[in-house]
């Protein structure tokens, strides 16, 4: 037996390109987000949300991450903001590749923020960076209390968690300080908030966050 | 099921780094992945064994090492292990922690076989 040591991290590849991506974004001045959750959290009611808050304060353009169809992105086209649909075709993430390939199609002049939606999954997508500067993960007050001990990895490497459809509450059990506590332990350096995209709750305090991140 | 991605990637890898010649001879692929990785072995191996079959590679194993996932407190300087990827320390609850390991997914050493695994 002869060994080779390699000493390589297996997603070498992806992480290139995210690094790629990461100098354009860069070059262009750009503030990326890529916003992560499980599927039905509400991911494009909070893009839709977020649109409509800071379209007129900041030019914005939107990446969509899907399994199938363009749903999401002719929501948000709604917007007139610029748009592109990835269909992964069956994947469950997107990577670096993917976005890379979708920023050809934008013209990022101008854009001061590009916020992704990624794959409905909280799993997979953590491993890919895609050369954002924040992770911002949506847990639903209908998934249960127990998501970020469930999935810590994704809590982990967030910067920002909304608690969505808080408004649900009244209705469900899902114990809110338990909810955050859990999150807190993962990660304690996250920036809570307590939205819902029907009465509208903290959706001003998320915008005015995102937009000093900028 | 990002493991077949990942299986792809570590396929990429060995056919990088060596010689075609070679790659029939390639017994096993050393991996350390950290318990908070996101990554499951059995489904990891089961991708790879798949897009491997029939392959030069097909006689390759992986070994896979699990990495704790360590937490060193900077408030009491305890350094702890959990199996859920806590970073609060879980001697003092500080939240002023560094991580020190747990997220792996790294390829470490492919071990070569000599005299060439026999084609059955």
């Amino acid at each position: 037996m002869s060994i080779v040591t390699i000493e390589r991290k297996v997603l070498e590849k992806n992480d290139e390109l995210a690094l790629q991506n990461r100098e354009v974004f860069q070059r262009h001045g750009l503030f990326v987000v890529n916003i992560v959750s499980s599927p039905g959290s509400g991911k494009t009611s909070i893009l839709e949300q977020t649109l409509e808050h800071l379209k007129n304060k900041l030019h914005i353009a939107v990446i969509e991450g899907d399994v199938q169809t363009d749903f999401d992105a002719q929501r948000v086209a709604k917007f007139n903001v610029p748009v592109v649909q990835i269909v992964t075709n069956g994947g469950c993430h997107l990577d670096a590749k993917l976005v890379q390939d979708a920023l050809a199609s934008i013209n990022l002049d101008g854009i001061k923020l590009l916020i992704i939606e990624n794959v409905g999954n909280l799993v997979c997508p953590a491993n890919y960076d895609l050369g954002e500067n924040v992770k911002v993960v949506v847990a639903s007050t209908t998934e249960g209390d127990d998501k970020p001990l469930k999935y810590p990895t994704m809590f982990r490497n967030a910067s920002a968690l909304l608690i969505n459809k808080i408004d649900l509450l009244p209705y469900i059990n899902c114990n809110l300080t338990e909810l955050k506590t859990n999150a807190l332990k993962i990660n304690p350096k996250l920036k809570v908030f307590e939205t819902s995209c029907t009465t509208k709750q903290g959706i001003a305090e998320w915008c005015t966050w995102l937009e000093k991140q900028v | 099921m990002h493991e077949l991605s990942i299986a792809q990637n570590i396929v990429e890898i060995i056919h990088k780094h060596i010689p075609e010649a070679e790659w029939e001879k390639v017994a096993s692929v050393h991996l350390k992945i950290g318990k908070v990785a996101g990554v499951v072995s059995d489904s990891l191996d089961f991708s790879f064994q798949a897009i491997t079959a029939e392959t030069s590679l097909r006689n390759t194993r992986l070994e896979v090492e699990s990495i704790p996932f360590r937490v060193l407190c900077n408030a009491c300087g305890v350094t702890t292990e959990n199996e859920v990827g806590f970073t609060v320390c879980s001697e003092c609850g500080s939240g002023n922690t560094k991580v020190l390991s747990g997220s792996e997914l790294d390829i470490t050493e492919i071990e070569i076989a000599e005299p060439a695994v026999k084609i059955s």
